[in-house]
């Protein structure tokens, strides 16, 4: 990690921050489609100027195949939702919980491994388990993509987990777009 | 799929159509080594995969549901997806060869008869990879079928109504 890295994390925090409240207040839903797929780019440099080439792949075609389908999905249609100005209590309450949200994460982060030095790196004062995974991962597995190596062979079950609910997800959306679908058939025939 | 849509078999311009005919199997390729490579190189059954179903979305995007739903429809991508994640079910089954769930059967530890950055140099994590790639694109795949095949129809209804 070099010196510049910090200041150019910030600058594409701050470009994520803008992009994301662009795509929320703009009225234009094509424009904000684009606003979010700008955010996710975004955040694929960060994966990528934080050394995670994994993450920064999938986060990139990811991404891609969203903007696609979105804006497939949006092209030509306007945000018709009225914007009704919310009232007092209402604002209060908001501000209430995310100034409680706020107090806890900031005492919950101050309790975390300052940046730059992850778990993975503490061996010797106290041996964690995770160096254990960096140090056998390649000798145990035989893959010498060690992302990998824990995804498939030391964490697999958890992976399998998460393709469980990719499972779940897309059943799902097959089930709600496959109903619209019926009704409009019958109402079209 | 039935091609009565009314903008079914049109598709793109033919520029785009010409391009996609030459870019789609490198796109395909570049996918499948991601998969394959998965354990080598940055990547894996995720990312691949993805980018196969991008392959498969500018097919249909392209050419048209009409001709695409050929050779592909919401159907096989939803069969193919279901196996997929039954495969990689199998294969974490197939670990208590060795003892134990998702056991790395195909290459016990510090065996040694593997060389490194070769393809089967990490046992059944190649297997999972392909499982995992397969079911991620078909299920996208599957989903942006399921959107484009629908959007249509539920337009002209509203025209009619």
């Amino acid at each position: 990690m070099s010196d510049l890295t910090p200041v150019v994390l910030y600058a594409l925090l701050g470009f994520m921050i803008l992009g994301s409240i662009v795509a929320v207040e703009i009225a234009d839903l094509l424009s904000a489609v684009i606003a979010m797929g700008a955010v996710g780019f975004g955040l694929s440099l960060v994966y990528l100027f934080l050394g995670a080439p994994d993450l920064a792949l999938t986060q990139v075609v990811v991404e891609i195949l969203i903007l696609v389908f979105l804006i497939r999905l949006v092209v030509q249609r306007k945000d018709t939702t009225e914007q009704h100005p919310p009232g007092a209590l209402l604002v209060g309450g908001i501000m209430l919980v995310m100034g409680v949200v706020l107090t806890i994460m900031v005492m919950a982060f101050s309790d975390m491994h300052p940046f730059g030095s992850p778990l993975f790196s503490r061996t010797a004062a106290a041996p964690t388990i995770a160096f254990d995974y960096l140090r056998e991962a390649v000798a145990q597995t035989g893959a010498t993509n060690i992302v990998t190596a824990i995804l498939l062979d030391f964490r697999a079950y958890d992976t399998l987990g998460e393709a469980t609910v990719i499972f779940a997800s897309i059943v799902g959306a097959y089930a709600v777009l496959r109903r619209v679908g019926r009704i409009s058939k019958g109402g079209t025939e | 799929m039935t091609p009565h849509s009314p903008r079914g078999g049109s598709g793109m311009t033919i520029i785009v159509k010409s391009t996609t005919r030459i870019v789609t199997a490198f796109i395909m390729l570049f996918g499948t080594t991601i998969v394959l490579y998965g354990h080598v190189t940055p990547g894996g059954g995720f990312a691949g995969g993805v980018i196969i179903a991008a392959a498969f979305a500018l097919i249909v995007l392209a050419f048209g549901k009409t001709l695409a739903g050929r050779f592909v429809t919401g159907t096989t991508a939803s069969v193919w997806d279901s196996a997929a994640a039954t495969a990689f079910l199998f294969v974490g089954v197939l670990g208590y060869l060795g003892g134990c769930f998702f056991w790395n059967f195909l290459r016990p530890p510090q065996s040694g008869r593997f060389t490194l950055f070769k393809l089967y140099s990490a046992g059944s994590i190649l297997l999972s990879n392909t499982a995992i790639g397969m079911k991620v694109g078909m299920g996208l795949l599957g989903v942006f079928l399921a959107l484009s095949v629908f959007r249509p129809r539920r337009e002209e209804g509203e025209g009619h109504e």
